[in-house]
């Protein structure tokens, strides 16, 4: 491996695959590296497709895609300890054709992907884990892999390799990620006959439901659950920050196996067959976390740059459009003949500025920190809007305005009305 | 309540026998100096145990390769952590 590429890609996720595959269709010589066996094999996700990003890049992907169900009804669970209140949406027009997102399974639908890479012109090489990367000054110029005389070297190296983004870290490009800038989750997917799914979701065909829940079940951590449809399987999973983690004292494996217990979920996943357990990190530190994303002959794409959008739970879609103006700023300066500098290269910071990506990011910057400081949106809301609802829905001969009285001091009591104004504001303030 | 090591019984792995890619640098830190010790109930694995002694012992085999134990050790640093080699480690069946 001497030979000198155009463009080398490290990682086979949503992220490097869009980047290799615009190139390589753009004619540049592409190589791709991934560490899995075949690409997907190391990729965790719960997980929704949004059809967007795709679209953009393979308008046709319907056509082969290996694609689960398309979501008809989002529902929202805020959970308390026996109960849950929700609020649903479903509509039949999620079913009119484009579908608008999908569940995939990721093994399969980066398997898909990768074979469109390939078709393209890129060289994939899977089970090679690139180890460093090769300077010559202060310019990448290639990668060190760990096969027998495994370096190789390229214009430009685009980095892809997700979450940990150690051959950033390993450069120098940026530091070790925080635990409050990190969400750990972890999931299992259970195997349920196709005719039980539709039954027990109220869907047919290739119509799915998209549970997200948040209160008790996360012991009060920042954090939620969610529980996705799939042809033949639901994904049950549950995500908080890691500094939550490392003070609660509490395992992951252990939340999840009490949030199965809970008296609204465990029926929707009773009889069902465990067929595997993943745990993932996810980069939700939000705008103010994202390092340096370009320099000389390098850029960064997807979860190693920090693009998640938290509130919206999008990330691939991130990914796949900041490997796509990764991808597009290479073949631009290519073609300009201009060399791959950071000078240069700080057009993809500026494009990805222009963009929705970091539009999004960027109105949500201060989500994160105002969640970690506000934990009544995790413990005392759940709590009492559960009340609140239990105590009207309770027929006991107390007339309703008795009952709102109550409810009224009952959040007062717990949260001040100074309280509730100012988490009102400040909602109103992170989301406007 | 489902123990770790059944869910792990669940998943594919390729473990690289002698080549433990996670690694406790001093083990007299975890020992004297972490007094959390985050790593033996943070480690969604379950990689990760304390002995009678308060020493911590890891066994990677069951690595789900997320990079939590890295992380929350960032007080003492004294995680050296790497990917397996190609081809090693977990291999999600879906992801």
């Amino acid at each position: 491996m001497t030979e000198h590429f155009d463009a080398i890609v490290v990682g086979a996720g949503p992220a490097g695959n869009t980047a290799a595959y615009t190139m390589a269709k753009a004619g540049l010589k592409v190589l791709q590296i991934e560490r899995g066996e075949y690409s997907g094999s190391k990729n965790v996700q719960g997980a929704i497709l949004y059809a967007d990003a795709l679209e953009k890049v393979i308008p046709d992907f319907r056509e082969d895609a290996p694609l689960e169900r398309h979501i008809i009804e989002q529902r929202m669970w805020i959970l308390d300890d026996t109960s849950y209140l929700g609020g649903t949406y479903r509509s039949a027009d999620f079913s009119n054709p484009p579908y608008n997102r999908y569940t995939i399974i990721r093994s399969q639908f980066d398997r898909w992907f990768s074979q469109k890479v390939r078709d393209a012109g890129a060289l994939v090489i899977c089970e090679t884990t690139v180890l460093d990367l090769h300077m010559d000054g202060t310019r990448v110029v290639g990668v060190r892999t760990d096969r027998e005389g495994g370096s190789v070297y390229a214009d430009i190296v685009i980095l892809a390799d997700g979450v940990n983004s150690l051959l950033a870290k390993k450069a120098g490009f940026h530091g070790e990620l925080k635990p409050r800038d990190v969400a750990l989750a972890v999931k299992e997917i259970h195997f349920l006959p196709e005719q039980t799914i539709e039954e027990r979701f109220n869907i047919k065909g290739t119509e799915g439901v998209v549970i997200e829940m948040a209160g008790k079940i996360t012991k009060g951590m920042v954090g939620t659950g969610f529980l996705y449809t799939n042809k033949e399987s639901v994904t049950i999973g549950v995500g908080c920050l890691l500094s939550d983690f490392k003070k609660s004292g509490v395992s992951p494996y252990t939340l999840l196996e009490e949030m199965k217990a809970h008296s609204a979920i465990q029926p929707l996943l009773a009889g069902g067959e465990m067929k595997e357990y993943t745990a993932h990190l996810i980069p939700e530190g939000g705008y103010n976390a994202i390092p340096q994303i370009y320099g000389d002959g390098w850029l960064i794409a997807g979860d190693a740059g920090m693009f998640v959008n938290a509130v919206h739970r999008e990330g691939s879609n991130l990914a796949m459009t900041t490997g796509q103006v990764a991808a597009e700023t290479v073949i631009t300066l290519k073609t300009e003949g201009k060399p791959l500098t950071a000078k240069n290269l700080a057009v993809y910071r500026k494009a990805l500025d222009e963009s929705f990506v970091m539009k999004d990011m960027k109105k949500y910057k201060n989500i994160p920190h105002i969640l970690d400081n506000n934990r009544q949106f995790f413990v005392a809301y759940p709590n009492l809007v559960s009340q609140a609802a239990h105590t009207m829905l309770t027929v006991d001969g107390i007339d309703k305005k008795a009952k709102e009285r109550a409810i009224r001091k009952n959040f007062a009591s717990r949260r001040s009305v100074f309280g509730l104004l100012s988490d009102a504001f400040k909602l109103w303030r992170a989301f406007e | 309540m489902k123990r770790i090591e059944e869910k792990l019984f669940q998943n594919r792995y390729r473990v690289d026998t002698g080549h433990a890619h996670i690694e406790i640098m001093n083990a007299d830190i975890c020992a004297v100096e972490c007094e959390d010790k985050a790593c033996t109930f943070c480690c969604p694995a379950g990689c990760y145990a304390e002995d009678p002694g308060g020493r911590v012992t890891l066994i990677t085999d069951g690595c789900l390769e997320c990079g939590t134990c890295r992380i929350i050790c960032n007080e003492h640093l004294n995680v050296q952590w790497e990917y397996p080699r190609g081809g090693y480690g977990i291999l999600f069946k879906f992801g």
